[in-house]
């Protein structure tokens, strides 16, 4: 399993190249075999000169058949960021399709058609944007071809609208359909020969489109894994180890089977340690004809476990242990510039600040569950997965059967985050149907979820800021230890590792004379996995306070400061100040991708003009600001927040300026950035997870706590940066700034610095 | 194990299940009405909400012998062809993002609307607050319901 999952390890530029495809790999792929034309895009890696390297794999598909249907083949998987609607659009945008009569097909699982289709990471508009307008484009020349000689007029008088070629002049017009059949013979053009339309030509690009399933959604026919089901289904509830790595000594389940409707009790072997990315927790399961017996059944078992060297884990410890190692010596270098040693030697001021944030749950509304069914050696499988292909990968491998024997169906995902591209929970239920020889569904309960997530790990940073005798920021000193997602798979990884120190640590993008950012152990005892923007949550939420303080110190105003400190335009690359290794850039060639100041600066300045940013509040309110760029898209944040005597924080406001590219489907970059905004304001004030002993502590929606409507941020605002710049990801960016901006806020409102996550004001 | 008759969407169905399943269970599991979502099984989120004649509760915390003659109304039954106000407002401000919270919204609101069919946005809070969404949709959820409350005759 690859962490983080970004799309290339190495950097590679990607090219794409549209192809005819068989009607049989399109009747593979989901669709309808009738007439028609079926074309492909395969995605393919290429040298600089943009020469192809490796094998040719299609990897989406776009068929018209000869009655006329468009159906554009979704391949990623659809957890509310709108994918299942903003890829097709462009492909029906580019092609001129009738886009309500579009019939849209989600994929299964399958690498070699696809190409990547783990949904995570922020990239599918990133990837497929390019390719799908071509798929589009290409369909529509191979139309008009066919209808312009049918008229005999020249191509250059047609165009397509509403799924019909037109002539421009006569207005004369044919459907799809009649010429879907004869342009199904003629050739491909060229790339070079492709004609993309021009951004004034859009219908659907750059607009605010419904999600398909909207009416599905609201009238409560939409499919999410929970209610996929099969003939004869029968339901498991597992009672998994509360510490992770222990095992199962010895069960009894008498009372279980008292239960009416239990119909067998059944040991999971787990991954054991290291725990895996993948791979299950150990445990046993109770299979019943419905998910209450099955929940019942498994609150009666008894287990004996042997809970494995995690047992005496307790975090509240391992945040003590961790202030005194940030903050009392050297760690291992990740990224030097200049002398800090000196800049703190000769420093007139010298700021130290400790930040902490606890370990957080996905807590998906939706939790984790399965259905699969094995049978004559195959094994099919329904589920809420961001990643089909890697789950078929560990089914495959746990249930000993070839690759082709194994077939993922992804069902719409009640929410995500990162938790869904983790399949140990689809491993369950291959599994378990493997060795009863029944469909199984497994059923997370909601205290499932909360005590055996793949955590967001705890983190603990120290940042020594100097100011020198000029007042300018002369050095800055970044400590950082949490325990890394990489020792869920390699339990002796004891830092952070190049992929986290990415997020928000190294790639520090701001003019200091001397920057020195290191890392220090920490021990991982639970399931660490990557949550909605990943470790950029903590680590710009320690550099963003702690700039706000710096801004103060040196006698500035925060976002004059920000500007100043990202000073003249520029392209930043990291690679001549990181210790080992190059800048990943999430996965993309930063000649093709460059970290740009002047982008940065454009949404800063943005974001203050429309927040109003300076103006006067009422004692007890305040605006605080933070910026971030993360997942390739520029993000700056201001909030405001009002606090009344009783420390309870109100947020009536929150604006971003958001700099992706190209914006594909405007609402739905709108509604990531309100969303994200609510996801940060959890974490920021309410959720946190502890352990003690090796457990969780909290069970449930009472003990972790995610914000609800009262206390969530009121008016959102999201001001997006007009561009034909090539489209970035947007459902992480706005997370990273925004607890920041809001600590920032507080302490505008009332002189309390935040160095702690969740904000605890009262008491 | 007993049987239960009840009423859902105004049809009776009888059901062989124990005593203390749950009524979101026995629409999911028994009846196969799969709009009504679990999403904690102890009343803490919402997106199980039905309505109870004219009430609205969370279907995981009611057992099944305790709906005795009371009608239940799941999202199923909310509306004939899915064009309730609320879900037509739902739609005019784009609300769902991932969508599984929103039938348990939905259901929570149309039973405030019966009550109080003009509400103010503090009331709407409060009343919301039970039901949770992740994605974060809460803003778009109170507009449609103001949209939907400023629609209504009443």
């Amino acid at each position: 399993m690859k962490y983080l999952a970004f799309p290339k390890k190495k950097q590679q530029r990607v090219a794409s190249e549209v192809f005819k495809a068989t009607r049989r790999d399109f009747l593979k792929a989901g669709g309808v075999l009738t007439g028609g034309f079926v074309l492909g895009v395969s995605l393919f890696n290429c040298d600089s000169k943009g020469n192809k390297k490796g094998s040719f794999a299609p990897n989406v598909y776009l068929k018209i058949s000869d009655s006329g249907e468009v159906i554009i083949i979704a391949h990623r998987s659809e957890m509310g960021q709108g994918i299942r609607t903003s890829l097709p659009l462009v492909v029906a945008d580019e092609l001129g399709a009738d886009w309500g009569k579009v019939q849209i097909v989600q994929a299964e699982g399958d690498e070699k058609k696809y190409g990547n289709q783990n949904t995570d990471g922020s990239f599918s508009i990133r990837m497929f944007y390019k390719p799908m307008r071509e798929a589009g484009a290409v369909a529509k020349q191979l139309l008009i071809q066919v209808a312009a000689k049918r008229w005999d007029v020249p191509v250059s008088e047609c165009d397509t609208e509403s799924s019909q070629v037109i002539h421009k002049t006569s207005g004369r017009k044919i459907g799809f359909g009649e010429l879907a059949g004869e342009a199904a013979e003629l050739p491909v053009p060229a790339a070079k020969d492709i004609k993309l339309k021009s951004r004034e030509q859009f219908s659907m690009i750059g607009k605010a489109t419904p999600i398909i399933d909207l009416p599905a959604i609201t009238s409560g026919q939409a499919v999410f894994g929970i209610d996929a089901a099969v003939e004869g289904m029968k339901v498991a509830v597992i009672k998994r180890c509360p510490v992770v790595g222990g095992s199962v000594k010895s069960f009894t389940d008498e009372k279980t089977r008292a239960i009416p409707g239990v119909l067998q009790v059944v040991s999971i072997k787990g991954a054991g340690l290291p725990a895996t990315l993948n791979k299950p927790l150990a445990g046993v399961a109770v299979i019943a004809e419905n998910t209450w017996a099955a929940i019942k059944g498994r609150d009666l078992l008894e287990v004996n476990w042997d809970l494995g060297p995690n047992a005496s884990y307790d975090s509240n410890q391992q945040i003590k242990e961790l202030v005194e190692k940030v903050s009392g010596g050297e760690g291992t270098p990740r990224r030097n510039r200049g002398d800090f040693k000196s800049a703190r030697a000769d420093a007139k001021k010298t700021i130290a600040r400790t930040y902490i944030a606890p370990h957080l749950a996905h807590a998906t509304m939706e939790p984790p569950c399965a259905l699969a069914v094995v049978k004559d050696g195959f094994c099919e499988i329904w589920a809420c997965t961001q990643n089909p292909q890697g789950a078929r990968d560990v089914v495959a491998e746990v249930l000993g059967f070839p690759i082709e024997k194994v077939k993922v169906n992804v069902t719409l995902l009640g929410g995500g985050f990162g938790r869904k591209s983790k399949p140990d929970f689809i491993v369950e239920a291959a599994m378990l149907a493997k060795q009863t020889g029944l469909p199984i569904k497994v059923q997370w309960t909601r205290e499932d979820d909360i005590h055996h997530d793949y955590f967001h790990a705890l983190s603990v940073q120290h940042v020594v800021a100097t100011i020198d005798k000029d007042n300018k920021l002369s050095g800055w000193n970044h400590h950082i230890a949490y325990p890394s997602i990489s020792a869920t798979s390699d339990i002796s990884v004891m830092q952070p590792d190049d992929g986290e120190m990415m997020l928000g640590a190294v790639d520090f993008p701001y003019n200091v004379p001397a920057i020195r950012i290191e890392t220090h152990d920490a021990k991982t005892q639970l399931r660490v996995g990557w949550l909605r923007s990943v470790r950029n949550i903590p680590q710009v939420f320690a550099i963003a306070t702690m700039l706000d303080e710096v801004a103060e110190a040196r006698g500035m105003d925060p976002v004059a400061h920000a500007l100043d400190l990202l000073g003249a335009d520029r392209n930043i690359t990291f690679n001549d100040e990181i210790v080992k290794g190059t800048y990943p850039n999430y996965g993309e060639d930063i000649a093709n991708y460059p970290w740009e100041t002047r982008r940065m600066k454009a949404v800063i300045e943005r974001v203050a003009k429309e927040s109003g940013w300076g103006k006067k509040l009422p004692k007890g309110s305040g605006l605080g600001f933070a910026a971030h760029k993360s997942f390739l898209t520029y993000v700056a944040c201001v909030v405001q927040v009002t606090v009344d005597a009783s420390g309870q924080i109100s947020i009536p406001h929150v604006h971003y300026a958001v700099d992706c590219g190209t914006a594909v489907n405007i609402d739905r970059v709108k509604s990531q950035f309100e969303g994200g905004a609510q996801f940060a304001a959890s974490f920021a004030l309410k959720s946190a997870i502890t352990f003690k002993n090796g457990r969780v502590e909290q069970n449930n929606f009472d003990g972790y706590e995610i914000i609800r409507m009262p206390d969530s941020p009121k008016e959102i605002h999201v001001h997006i940066i007009d561009s034909e710049d090539k489209p970035t990801g947007v459902g992480e960016p706005p997370v990273p700034p925004f607890a920041p901006a809001l600590c920032n806020a507080v302490y505008a409102a009332t002189g309390k610095r935040v160095y702690e996550l969740p904000i605890k004001l009262k008491g | 194990m007993a049987n239960y008759s009840i009423s859902v969407n105004g049809k009776q169905h009888t059901v062989e299940a124990l005593e203390d399943m749950p009524l979101l269970w026995v629409l999911r599991d028994l009846i196969g009405l799969k709009g009504t979502k679990f999403g904690c099984g102890v009343a803490q989120c919402g997106a199980c909400t039905v309505h109870l004649n004219d009430t609205a509760v969370r279907s995981c915390s009611v057992p099944v012998s305790a709906v005795g003659e009371n009608k239940i109304t799941t999202i199923e039954g909310l509306s004939e062809h899915g064009d309730h106000p609320l879900q037509l407002a739902w739609q005019k401000h784009l609300v769902p993002q991932c969508g599984y919270c929103q039938t348990g919204q939905i259901m929570n609101a149309a039973a405030l609307l019966k009550s109080n069919p003009k509400p103010s946005e503090d009331e709407i809070e409060q009343t919301m607050a039970g039901n949770l969404c992740r994605c974060g949709t809460y803003n778009r959820i109170k507009a449609a319901i103001l949209t939907a409350s400023s629609d209504s005759k009443s």
